[in-house]
Parts: C-alpha cells; structure tokens; sequence
C-alpha cells in the first residue's frame, strides 16, 4: 500500500526550485538571534495577522486530525453491524446507518471548515510576506542613498544586487512556506499522536518503532546527497567557466590551434560532472521510495499486530484502519519540521545578509548649510590630505589656487588615480584634512546637494539611464522648459541626431537602443549644459571614439566650458597645453602642477611622460 | 527531445526496457500489499467467529507483506540507479556533443546564436534535458502503470465504486489545470518583473556618481517604487493562487475516502460488494488504497505535462545548434615552408555581413610582403577589423580574392593557415591556468628560456617578479586577476612565441600607456623584422613607421602610402593626426 501513504502528504508543487532547489540549503547565521531580532521588527506591524495566520494554520491542522479516526468508524460501524450466524452459515448484515450518515455530515463539516483555514490562511501568508519583502527591498533602496560612496567603491555591484533580489527572496520564500508549515505541523504531530493513543496504546508503539528509522535514514540520506550536489555545482561552475571561456575566445582557440587541448580539459569536467551528477541525481531519487519503503514497514507492522489483536482484544477493524491512515499521517509533519528549520536557518543567513547592508553606517544628515549666492568658481585647495584607506595617505598636503573660468588639465598614467580628483571635488570622499574652498567657502560648510549643484559632470562613462531620452536630459533639472533642452542639444550637437531617431525626444534608451558611444557623450554634454552650473568636471574622449564624433565631442564641450571653470580629465595634447593649470598624477598623488611650459622646464615626471610619446628612435 | 534519444545507444534501450520491467514489478508489489490486508482482515474474521487466535495465519501474510515491501524497494533501487545513471550519460554525450561541434564554428555561426546563447545551450539547457530525461525515465514509465493496474484493481471489485475514483481524477486534474491556466502566464513575468527590479538598482548602483551629482535620488526612488510594487502585486497573485492548491488537493482525496468508505458502507449493507459482508469489508479496505494509486498517478502526469515542455524547449534549443552547419569548408593546399617568400594580397575584396543590407568592405585591394609592416587606421566602423577576420578566415569574402603566395587562402588547410598566423586580438583574452600554460597555447613545447623571452619583449617579465610562482603564476578565468594592460601584454607574449610568418596585431596596444606602447613597439622591431606584419591601430603614433598604412573609410581606402605622404595628400589622415598631436609635434616626428 504505497500508494495511500501520499494521501495526506502534501502534494510536491513547488514551482520556484527544480528538484535541486533546497538540497544544497542549511547555510547557517552567524548570529541567529540578531538577524531574529531584526526580521521580528519587520513583522510587528503585522502581529495580528501573524496571530491570526498560527491560529488558522493550527485550526486547518487540527480539524483534519479528526478525519481518519472518523472514517475508521464508519468501517467498525460496518463490522458491528454484519453478524454470523454459525448454525446456517450465513452472514445478518443490519448497519446502522443513522450512525453512520451522522459521522458523514460531521466529516463534511470538519474537511470543508479545514479547506477554509487552510486557504486563509496561505492567503494571510502570501500577504503579509510579500507585504514585508516590498518593505525589505524599499528600505534596503533608500539605504542605498544614504550611504557613502565609500561603501559601493569597496563592494561589488553584484554583491548589493544579490542582497536585493535573491537574499529578499529566500527570506520570502521561508516565511510564505515555513512559518506556518511548522505550526500546523507541530499541531498535526501532537494531534496524531494523541488520536493514536485513544485507538491503541500497542499500535501506537508499534508505530513509534519505525518512526526514528525514518528520521535516521532520511537524515543520512539528506547528508549524503548534499555533499554530491556541492560536488556537482562545483564541477558544474567549472565546467561552465571552461565552456565560457572557449567560447568567447573561440577566435584564439582556432587560431592557435588549440581545440584539442580545450577539449581535452573539457572532457576532464564533463567526466568528473557526471560521476557526482549521477550519484546526486540517483540518491536524491531515492529519498521518496524511501519513505514509502519506511512507511510500508510500519504498514506492514501495523496490519500483523492489529490482526492478532483484534482478535485477542477485540480491536476493531475501522480502528486498524485509522491506525494505517495515522501512520501515514506522523511522517509527514516530522519532515516539515525539519524543512521548516533549515529554510528558518537559510532564511536567517539570508537576513542577516539584508540586516548587515541595513545596518552600515551613513552619511552625517547635515542640518547647518551656508547660504549660497551667486558662485563665481574661484577654487582652493588648502593644505588638502587624503586616503582612501586609513593610514594610506595619498595626496600629501596639496595646495593650489584657481581663478574662476580657469581650466585646469588633470594628466597622468593610465590608473594614477584621476577620478581621485573628482571624488573629492564632488564630496564623494570626505578629506583628511585641510579643506576646498569656492569663493572662500569650505565645502564642508555647504551640504553635498549644495555641492553638487556647483558641478556640471561629463565622464567617459556616460551614465544613461533606462528612461526617453527627455528624461535622460532633465536629469539634473527636471522642471526645465522643452526649448531650453533644445537650445542645450543644438549646442551639443547632438539635437540633429535625436530627431532623426524614431520617437525623437521620446525614445526611451535602454540596452537595445542603437546609440553609440560617442552620441552617448554628447548626450551627457547636452544634460550638463541643462544643468548650467558654474563648475565643470570633464573627461575627455579617448581614441575609442570615431574621429568625426570626436571633433562634435570637441566643439561641444568647448562651448560647454566657456566661462566655467573646468577640471578636465584630459588626454589630447592641445586640451593639456591651453590649460590655465596641470595637475600631474602619479600613484593617486598630484606630484607636479603648473603649466606645459613651466612642467616641461622642471624636467620631471611630466616631461618624461610628454617626451615619451613623441620621441622616435 | 527524442531526437536527442539518438545519442543513445542500442544497449541503452535494453536498460530502459529493464527499467520498464522493474517498474512494473514495482507497482504490482506495491498494489498487493492492500490484498494481503485484505486477507488478514477475513482472518480476524474467522478468528472471532471461531474463537482460535489465528497468529501464526496473521504472521505468515505478515512475511509475505515483509517480503513484497523489500522486493518493491530493491526494484526501486535498481531503477532509479539505471535511470539516473543513463540519464546523465546521455547529457554527458550532449555536451561533447555539443562542445565539439561549436569549436568548428566560425564568426558567422558564433554571431547567429550569440555567445551567451551558445554558453546556456552548451550548460542550463544540457542540464534540463539531463533532467527531464530522468523524470521521463522513472516517472513517465512508472505513472501509466500505476494508472492502468489500478484501474485494472478497481474495475474488478466495484464499477459504483470505479466511477466515483473517476470523479475524483477529473477534480484534481480540474483544480490543477485552473491553476496553471490561471497563473501559468503570470508565473512567466515574476522572472521579467525581478529583471526590472534589477535592472533599476544596478543602473542607480552603476551611476551612483551621477545620481549624486544630479540630485537625482528621488527620480531613481520612483523609478524604483514603480518596478517594487509590480513584483509584489505579480507575486502576490501567483501565491495566492498556489495557496489554495495544496488545501485543496487535500479536501479531494479526503472527500474521495469519505465518498468510498460512506457508498462502500451502502454496497455492504445490500450484499452487493464481495460474495460475503466480510469480503465485502475486505474489500472496500482495500479500495481506498486502489484510489489513491490512481489519483497519485494522474497527478504524475499532470506534474509532468506542466514541467516537461521547459525541458522540450531546451532540447529544441540544442538541436537548432547541433544541426546547424558550418559556412567555412577547409581547404587542402598546405604551404611550402622552404619558400622564402611571403606575399599576402587582397585583390579587389568586398565583404557583407550575413543578414546586413550593406558592404562593410568595398573593392579593397594591397599587397604586402616579408619584413614589412602594413597599418589600417580608420574611425570606428570603417571595417579594419573586418580584414583581420577575413584574413584569419573567421569570414570568407563576399567578393574579390584573398591571396597568400598567389594562392586563394580557402584552398589552404585551415591548421596550415593557422600555423602562419600569430595573432593578438583587441582584448587581451587568456585562459583560466598559469602563465606558463598561457603561453603554451602559442607553443606547445616551448622551454622556459623563451617563454622568458618572450615576456620580456612583451615588456611583461615583471610580471614574474610580482609573486613567488614566477611562470607557475595562476590566471583566472578571463585572465581576470591581471590588469588590463597586462592581459594585453600577456596576449602579445604569446603571439611571439609562437614565431609566426604573419603577425596580426588588431589594436592590440590601447590599454597601454604611451611609454610602455613605444618600448613595446621597439622590442617587437626587433623580433618582426623577418615576419610579416599587420597592424590595425587607433594612435597615430602607432602606426607611423610602417611601411604602408591603409586609411580606411566606412569600408573603403581613402589613403594608402607612408606617413609623411598621407599627411600631405590625405585628408581623412590629417584629420585623424591632428585630434591627436599638434602641428608641430608632427613636424618633428
């Protein structure tokens, strides 16, 4: 009878995971009770539906407990009523079927009250979780904002995004399926286990014996087949890093000859994946025959046992029967259990990952700020230290002094730390000491929105956001009228182009959206030009862009710097020798400034890197 | 997918017949425990009415029961080793399958699927298969089975009692399907709507600097509000509807006990069911057991038909690659290596992407010889990449003639050609390894002294200082552990080694900064100067001491001469030279 024994288990839909899905589960938290503590804040809003679901969990449970003893009835019922007649050799069938009708409508009533708890309260659920993961995933954006830039230029993006998405989910996932499953597990044990004992204290033992076999066995099994599938996604990230790797540089591998050698590597891993892929696939298969296996034992057990007692004792027959149905009934909450608290345990590790971003320390609100008139741009770096990392000083004691409208040429090696320059100008980075002065106010006395609105930025990454391209403008100023956006593209050169565009100022860019690198650029000079501040940042175009692009670049950015001062990022040459100013960086450290001619006459490190791009032979 | 079942062979299928055996075992054991049950039950019968206790009776149905319970397992045990077994196997044949097949691809099979594309084929869509086929090999053999032998069971005990199971089958399958038909296409869009969710954090993470800089905090907060609440609303939806599916499940079966015990009870009572009321009890006993195997089995297939066609779609993905054919065919010709000469000539060649509606080369033609250095400049798009791919034969041409010493290159063997070649791509591409077994690539049996050797005029051997490992140093995957520059390097050191007659070096020096690029190019003089060389550049700089530099735009030559000459004659030149050095900077070089 293997088959009964899925009667009352729960039927194995769950659409998220493959059969993969939670094997490989059971990561631990460092501390259960602080991530515990934390998740309980994001559920006391909802103590009353949390309430409410435990008690319809418990209810739905509680109810069906009733069912098999019930239906055992009935057959007893049956039993009582057959009667034989030893003379005749004939059988008296008188059953009472008032008894039994009456078992029917209570039975209705019990299984459909339970079908109601049971659906509120998974509705209940599915609520409240998704309630509390829109407000984890709100609350873990906003953090986002209110943190130092610090933070993202030491993490992975992927790192923040995983916490978003996955990390969010699991925590979803637990709480929609093990909450309440523990709950109405726990109840159905109890409840089981107290409907066996009224039927037989015998059977219940006899039933009790197999039970820690199962828990064993399963147990064991689970353990075994956890360790092949950490093996198998092991190879299998391996094997797919080879694949990957083949396959974008298959022009290397064909021109080098080197497919056999690729292949053979590749042959490595398919063999190593499929001896811990069959070996995963094959225990896993086997953890539900097992059960079964185990199930028919006790079934097995309970049919021989309650067959000698009923007729030592005069057991009833319907009493075997709900016996069989108990049995079958006791496994199943024992599993639950134990899924609960491994998904609890995940779900925790999970949280404590969303917490630990929650909790980092953010940007000081600023209340005080300086008012702000007329910013002319005269720019003073006063006795300037910095480091990224504490006790890693890089910019040692930097002074220098810029006259509105100046430009000044940031120059250096490729990785000698230019956007350093921008991180501080823009207070990304707070100094260590030493302060920025515009018109002779330290920008630690204005709020970083002040600051901000000082700089107009054009970077070689040119940040477009999934958006039309009119919002992609506004970025910075939102409420800017159509015609001074229009003004701003003409200027750019770029206003030609957008309407040539289907859509035009409407075309929503995103990955597909055909615009190159350079159009990009000007896109980006078009929203600086929008945003008309008295302060610019700018990053020249490298060689990556098309020659002709390059001079629109050119010309854009040259009406875009008139009358601002201007911090470019510069690598053309014409750019660097009509600078007012060069900062020279090496190793994040400004180590010369001054002009092309003054530089050159020093003959250091700027002269060395000017002459070594020209010189011949 | 059974397409697929070709890479099976003749004795595979007499395990899936085995399989089919043991399965059929499997389930007529299973289905005769409820029999014996039913025997004990006439037994405790008997012994009431006669007073005797029956035991050793009651003990040895007991045995069999033991027997048939251990019999079921080991068949279980046997097939789900069999099946899993097979299942994997055959992935594993997929895969290579799969893999060698791809490595024959050319540029033009490589950009019809896309790369990423052929990654998921070659991984996620191989593993669904492996799956599915064991799904297939267990559950879609062991559910018709169950199926038929307990309808066979139940028909011939009671059809009242036969027809109500029917019942119960068509509300499962009903409460399923609405289900899936109700959430199914919902189901589809929690993926996109997680995408959105992540697509708006990664772009605010990415341009973090710029939200900053623009105050656009609150712009990126309603963007994100917006893709929040769809994801919850989408999933809540999809919960809601899963949540009353396994309540609902469970409601079924009881109601379909509860319905055959209570008509049971009836049939008893009017002598219809069994020739006796105790094989009557017997029976219904064993009916409910009957029931639930066919229930269960519906649900397999039901399950089955949900999750399989994800799996068929896979295995469409797989053989769409599979049969696809290669657009290159190798040649024959091999080259004499005692020939001093090298010529390499383009004649009259145009060349059109497959699907594009335009030439990205028009009626290109030069010659080049050994030892001199020929240059291509151009904006971006003016298709000097396009003749490094046909002259590696990523692509043939779409007209015109590509010669090597007078003869067609797609007469040569591939491997012959390959053999010329030295080639370093635009990005610096190493493998996941050593250095050492980096550079082996370009040389198999090259010793240490000239991988040494060619580190140092790659202007990389510093890189052997950096750690203890020296040439043992290990490289990511992607060479992701190494700078940019020094990928590059690497790239280059292991064109060198390889000693080529041609070397191709496709804007191979732009993550270096100057100084290192004309230290780099001086080194390289040296080891070139009896080798062909082509070289495709962004820097004037350079280029400028080739021998002939070719100014391509938008797919045709508009300059082709020296230096100095393109700097008198040709315009699109000057442009080029003059974004990026002054007058007379360009005067004195």
């Amino acid at each position: 009878m293997s088959n009964q024994s899925k009667d009352s288990q729960k039927p194995v839909v769950r659409p998220m995971h493959g059969p993969m899905g939670r094997m490989g589960g059971g990561e631990k938290p460092k501390s259960m009770k602080n991530a515990l503590k934390q998740l309980l804040t994001y559920i006391k809003p909802y103590r009353l539906q949390f309430l409410m679901m435990i008690m319809f969990a418990m209810l739905g449970a509680a109810l069906a407990i009733a069912g098999p003893k019930l239906l055992g009835n009935i057959t007893s019922e049956i039993q009582k009523g057959i009667a034989y007649n030893p003379i005749s050799g004939t059988f008296l069938v008188d059953i009472n079927f008032d008894v039994i009708y009456n078992i029917v409508y209570l039975l209705i009533l019990l299984y459909g009250l339970s079908l109601f708890f049971n659906v509120t309260q998974g509705i209940l659920v599915s609520r409240m979780t998704q309630k509390i993961s829109k407000q984890l995933r709100t609350d873990l954006f906003k953090k986002m904002e209110r943190l130092p830039l610090k933070y993202f230029d030491q993490h992975p993006h992927g790192d923040t995004l995983s916490r978003m998405t996955n990390d969010i989910d699991t925590i979803g996932q637990a709480m929609n399926s093990s909450v309440s499953s523990l709950f109405s597990s726990i109840t159905l044990l109890i409840g089981v286990l107290i409907m066996m004992l009224t039927i037989s204290g015998w059977l219940t033992l006899v039933a009790m014996i197999t039970l820690p076999s199962t828990t064993v066995l399963m147990g064991l099994i689970m353990k075994k087949a956890r360790g092949y599938f950490r093996k198998q996604q092991q190879t299998l990230g391996l094997l797919n890093g080879h694949i990957e790797e083949n396959y974008t540089n298959q022009q290397i591998v064909k021109t080098y000859q080197a497919e056999q050698t690729m292949l053979d590597t590749f042959e490595v891993h398919n063999k190593d994946l499929y001896e811990s892929s069959w070996k995963s696939q094959f225990i896993s298969g086997l953890m539900m025959p097992l059960t079964t296996f185990v199930s028919n034992l006790s079934y097995v057990a309970i049919s021989v046992v309650g067959g000698i007692l009923a007729i030592s004792r005069g057991l009833l027959i319907g009493d075997i029967q709900s016996m069989l149905m108990y049995v079958r009934t006791f496994s199943q909450p024992l599993g639950n259990i134990a899924q609960s608290l491994t998904m609890t345990q995940t779900a925790l590790a999970a949280s404590e990952r969303v917490f630990e971003f929650l909790n980092e320390p953010e940007m000081i609100v600023e209340t005080r700020s300086v008012e702000m008139n007329k910013i002319k741009g005269n720019v003073r770096f006063d006795h300037v230290r910095f480091g990224y990392v504490e006790g890693k000083e890089i910019i040692h004691d930097f002074n220098a002094e810029i006259k509105a409208g100046q430009k000044i040429a940031i120059v250096g090696p490729t990785g000698a730390g230019k956007t350093t320059l921008v991180n501080l100008l823009m207070r990304f980075y707070e100094l260590n000491s030493g302060s920025i002065q515009v018109d002779g106010i330290k920008t630690t006395d204005l709020t970083r929105d002040q600051v901000h609105e000082l700089f107009g930025m054009v970077l070689q990454d040119t940040w477009l956001f999934k958006g039309s391209i009119k919002d992609n403008l506004k970025y910075g100023k939102p409420d800017v009228s159509d015609e001074l956006m229009i003004q701003a593209t003409q200027a750019a050169n770029i206003d030609h182009f957008i309407k040539s565009l289907p859509y035009g100022y409407d075309m929503v860019l995103d990955e597909n959206a055909s615009i190159s690198q350079g159009q990009k650029q000007l896109l980006t000079i078009a929203r600086a030009m929008i945003v008309d501040a008295p302060m610019l940042i700018l990053d020249e175009a490298t060689s990556s862009v098309d020659v002709r692009t390059e001079l629109l670049i050119q010309e854009a950015m040259d009406r875009l710097m008139k009358g601002r001062t201007t911090f470019v990022i510069a690598h053309r040459l014409s750019t660097i020798k009509n600078a007012d100013l060069i900062f020279v960086l090496k190793d994040g450290n400004i180590v010369e400034t001054g002009t092309h001619n003054t530089l050159l006459e020093q003959q250091g490190f700027y002269a060395d890197l000017y002459n070594s791009q020209f010189e011949t032979e | 997918m059974f397409k697929l079942f070709k890479y099976f062979r003749w004795y595979h299928y007499m395990f899936i017949v085995l399989i089919a055996g043991l399965i059929y075992g499997q389930v007529q054991m299973d289905l005769a425990l409820p029999e014996y049950m039913g025997k004990i039950i006439i037994l405790i019968n008997q012994g009431i009415q006669t007073g005797t206790p029956q035991t050793s009776e009651i003990l040895n149905e007991g045995l069999m029961m033991l027997l048939i319970t251990f019999g079921s397992i080991t068949a279980t045990i046997i097939a789900s080793f069999i099946a899993a077994r097979l299942g994997t196997r055959l992935a594993v044949t997929i895969r290579h399958r799969l893999f060698q097949h791809i490595q024959g691809f050319s540029a033009a099979e490589m950009n019809h699927f896309s790369t990423p594309s052929l990654i998921t084929r070659s991984t996620n869509d191989v593993q669904q298969v492996q799956m599915a086929v064991i799904m297939m090999l267990r559950m879609l053999i062991t559910a018709p089975i169950m199926a038929f032998s307990g309808i066979r069971k139940v028909t011939s005990i009671n059809l009242t009692m036969s027809l109500i199971v029917v019942g119960g089958v068509v509300a499962i399958i009903a409460l399923i399907s609405v289900i899936f038909i109700l959430v199914g296409p919902k189901f589809a869009k929690i993926q996109t709507k997680i995408d959105d969710v992540n697509q708006v954090t990664r772009e605010t993470l990415t341009g973090i600097r710029v939200v900053r800089a623009h105050r656009a905090e609150h712009i990126q907060g309603d963007k994100f509000e917006v893709v929040n609440t769809d994801l919850t609303k989408t999933q809540l939806f999809v919960n809601s509807a899963f949540a009353v599916m396994n309540p609902g499940m469970s409601f079924i079966m009881n109601a379909l006990n509860l319905a055959l015990i209570t008509v049971g009870a009836v049939l008893i009572g009017d002598g219809l069911l069994g020739s006796n009321p105790i094989e009557g009890l017997s029976l219904q006993v064993q009916f409910t057991s009957y029931a639930m195997t066919i229930l269960i089995a519906f649900m397999i297939l039901i399950m089955l038909f949900i999750f399989l066609p994800r799996a068929w779609v896979s295995a469409k993905r797989i053989n769409e690659v599979l049969d696809q054919p290669y657009t290159i065919h190798d040649g024959s010709s091999t080259f004499d290596d005692t020939s001093r000469d090298l010529v390499v000539e383009f004649k009259h060649v145009s060349f059109r992407y497959p699907h594009a509606d335009e030439d990205v080369l028009k009626d290109v033609s030069f010659k080049v010889k050994k030892g001199e250095t020929l240059a291509f400049i151009g904006s971006t798009g003016s298709g000097k990449s396009t003749i490094v791919s046909l002259l590696l034969r990523f692509y043939d041409v779409t007209q015109g003639e590509i010669l090597i010493n007078g003869v067609n290159i797609k007469s040569y063997q591939l491997s012959e050609l390959y053999r010329l070649m030295g080639y370093v791509p635009q990005k610096g591409t190493l493998f996941r390894g050593t250095i050492k077994s980096n550079l082996e690539i370009g040389r198999r049996e090259a010793d240490e002294d000239q991988m040494i050797e060619a580190l140092d005029t790659a202007q990389i051997k510093s890189i052997l200082n950096e750690g203890e490992e020296g040439l043992n140093r290990s490289i990511d995957q992607g060479g992701q552990n190494v700078s940019g520059g020094q990928r590059q390097r690497l790239s280059i050191a292991r064109a060198l080694i390889k000693k080529p007659q041609i070397y191709i070096f496709d804007d191979s020096f732009s993550a270096l900064d100057y100084r290192t690029d004309r230290l780099l190019r001086k080194a390289l003089k040296k080891q070139t100067e009896h080798a062909l060389t082509v070289i495709i550049g962004q820097r004037i700089g350079t280029i400028l001491d080739a021998e002939q530099i070719i100014v391509l735009d938008q797919g045709i030559i508009v300059g082709q001469g020296k230096h100095h000459e393109l700097l008198e004659s040709c315009q699109a030149y000057q442009d080029i030279a003059y974004a990026q050095l002054s007058k007379e900077e360009l005067s004195h070089v």
